[in-house]
């Protein structure tokens, strides 16, 4: 009886195994929908864990700017019709190589650095990486020095030139302090994905993965194993926790 | 040599009253724009997400590297025991704070959260460079006072040399620091130059000798203590030997950069005359700034002329404010190699675009308010303590210098 109580676990165990494992190789993409887990609200983040993205642009829609308007959705920025001082977290940005003369297109923000520039300039130390790879501004004790903004390389951080208004309970923003792509980290540690990787498969163009990049069994760490990418301005050693393909 | 002795800034009547009246107006108009600034949000200024430092960091960091400048002939007189200097070495102690205290003030109200002054000065990221910066500020102020102290007081008299030799190893950590703000950055392709640094050092003895000695003038003038031909002589040679020297450092920056071609792009936009930075480079920073007054500090008409000397002065301000204006803005200015090998077709935030950048009156009102706040700083302090020799004649400086300016048999 037990024995057959057992055989059953663990046919119901292998069944749900393969099931999930068939899931991953027919349909890969469905496994952005499964693979952000919640992280319990009395833990803090572990550097078991480096988030990360990983950006196809051969999939990435020439005039599409559905990831852009999800992230300003996301943490409520609002323009003022001001391009030179409106924030922008994530732009999208149109390419075309010099020798060959193939065009790109691809979503641009905050690299995820493993040795962000930002962080090492921050006088406060309001620039700061989460363990888990997150690299953040603590509103609180930024004083507005903008010196982040003259070291990051990507270009990827925005100053608040005014007022906030309406703001996101999640994503708080004051005048006169910077701020830039948080890769949406109240979402992860709530087991979501960021908005503009949401947005992105809703517009079934599927080009942004999102993922652990030290789990061996992520899709993400899967196909950047199997797969040629690359980090922006590689020379610089930062080791960028977005990679792309295609660049 | 004489003894010399100092006297309050005083006996020159309504003449002090009123400058000080118009200089407070300057600073209370220039608190007014950075209040202004601060509560409608920095985008009522030129600068923006492509420009984040703009003009008050132009008039701020060559306030700041004006200021160690300015400390030099303290040093000269008290390290190098160059005894003509030593009359001049109060007032060089204290136009070099007045200066970095000119320069902090704009720089602090142009910061995103001033009131979080606090923050800075209480939490430090010590791989930061500006964290260390705010260090080497605090402690060149309280060097510089204790140095003022030790001049000043006679039971402090013999430690003067120790507080003189202090104070220089600082000011060339603090110009370090100031240049490496730049220097440090690998971001951008006008700056990530160990150079930056030394640059910057012999840059402020030209600068802060520039300034020191227009006030001297200025000074001698209002206050009628008259200057001695041989001190100027000396000065003039030391002047023109330092804007040589950052001459030279412009070229070895810019030789270097053209030499390496991944730096061809921004060389040709700082060079080739066609940006604004590129006609404020050759104008400003090298007419103006460099071969002028060289020209007037050299020319041997122009020897015994005064006004030629105060002239070349001004110029090498003028320079000064357009060399960081091309540093710092021009730097900004040029777009970040963010995908080589490519060309930007579309993008909002402006990649690859050279950013936009006109200033506003109210950061000037800011920059010119540290410059005022810096003049009422001295001016008040001179009424107040003997800061100012009575007289700065070569007879009574030191006798010697009648006969022979340069020379060498120093106290």
């Amino acid at each position: 009886m037990s024995n057959e109580h057992t055989d059953q676990g663990r046919r119901g165990f292998l069944g749900t195994a393969a099931a999930t494992v068939a899931g991953l190789t027919a349909a890969p993409g469905l496994s952005w929908v499964t693979l952000a887990q919640a992280r319990p609200a009395d833990q803090p983040a572990s550097d078991k864990v480096r988030w990360g993205l990983l950006i196809d642009t051969s999939k990435c829609g020439t005039d599409c700017q559905a990831c852009v308007t999800a992230c300003n959705q996301e943490n409520g920025l609002v323009g003022h019709n001001r391009p030179q001082t409106d924030a922008q977290w994530l732009r999208k940005v149109e390419l075309r190589n010099k020798a060959t003369g193939r065009q790109v297109s691809l979503p641009m923000g905050c690299q995820h650095c493993e040795k962000p520039p930002c962080v090492d300039v921050c006088p406060t130390g309001a620039s700061f990486k989460r363990v888990d790879g997150i690299v953040l501004v603590d509103r609180h004790i930024c004083i507005g020095c903008r010196y982040c903004m003259m070291a990051c390389p990507y270009k990827a951080r925005s100053f608040v030139h005014e007022e906030t208004h309406d703001q996101k309970s999640s994503t708080p923003r004051g005048m006169g302090t910077v701020e830039g792509c948080n890769l949406c980290v109240s979402r992860i540690d709530a087991g979501k994905l960021p908005a503009c990787v949401e947005a992105c498969h809703k517009e079934g163009h599927k080009a942004i993965t999102f993922g652990d990049l030290k789990d061996p069994a992520s899709e993400i760490a899967q196909r950047l194993a199997k797969e040629p990418s690359s980090g922006l301005r590689e020379e610089l050693r930062l080791n960028t926790g977005v990679r792309f393909q295609g660049v | 040599m004489k003894t010399v002795s100092f006297r309050e800034m005083k006996g020159i009547g309504a003449a002090y009253w009123a400058v000080q009246a118009v200089l407070l107006l300057v600073i209370l108009v220039g608190l007014g724009a950075a209040h202004y600034m601060e509560t409608e949000g920095h985008w009522v200024t030129g600068m923006s997400n492509q420009i984040v430092w703009g003009l008050p960091h132009v008039f701020a960091v060559f306030l700041i590297v004006t200021a160690s400048g300015e400390l030099n002939l303290a040093s000269v007189a008290s390290v190098f025991g160059k005894a003509p200097y030593k009359p001049l070495s109060r007032l060089s102690a204290l136009v070099a704070i007045a200066h970095l205290v000119g320069g902090l003030m704009i720089l602090v109200l142009d910061l995103g959260r001033p009131d979080r002054l606090v923050i800075a000065m209480t939490h430090y990221n010590f791989k930061s460079i500006f964290a260390w910066n705010i260090l080497l500020y605090n402690g060149f102020i309280g060097l510089a006072v204790v140095y003022l102290w030790t001049m000043m007081e006679r039971r402090m008299n013999p430690y003067t040399k120790q507080a003189g030799l202090a104070i220089f190893v600082w000011r060339v950590l603090l110009t370090t620091g100031t240049g490496s703000i730049f220097g440090f950055l690998v971001a951008r392709d006008a700056y990530n130059a160990a150079i930056m640094a030394p640059m910057f050092i012999v840059l402020s003895f030209s600068y802060g000798l520039a300034i020191y000695l227009m006030t001297v003038m200025t000074l001698s003038y209002w206050c009628e203590r008259p200057i001695g031909e041989a001190i100027l002589a000396r000065l003039r040679n030391l002047l023109g030997t330092f804007v040589a020297g950052g001459f030279y450092f412009f070229l070895a920056y810019h030789l270097t950069n053209l030499y390496i071609t991944q730096r061809h792009g921004v060389e040709a936009f700082l060079l080739n005359g066609e940006s604004i930075y590129s006609k404020v480079f050759w104008v400003g920073q090298i007419l103006v700034g460099t071969a002028l007054p060289l020209a007037l500090l050299y020319a041997p008409a122009l020897r015994r002329n005064r006004v030629a000397m105060y002239a070349a002065c001004a110029l090498i301000v003028v320079g000064g404010l357009s060399q960081m204006y091309v540093t710092i803005i021009g730097g900004q200015a040029y777009p970040l190699s963010i995908f080589p090998g490519y060309d930007v077709l579309n993008s909002s935030f402006g990649d690859g675009q050279v950013g936009q950048y006109v200033p506003t009156i109210y950061e000037a009102l800011l920059g010119i308010a540290g410059f005022a706040f810096a003049s009422f700083l001295v001016f008040v302090v001179a009424r107040l303590l003997p800061i100012l020799p009575e007289s700065l004649t070569d007879a009574d400086i030191d006798p010697r210098l009648l006969v022979d300016p340069y020379h060498k048999a120093d106290a």
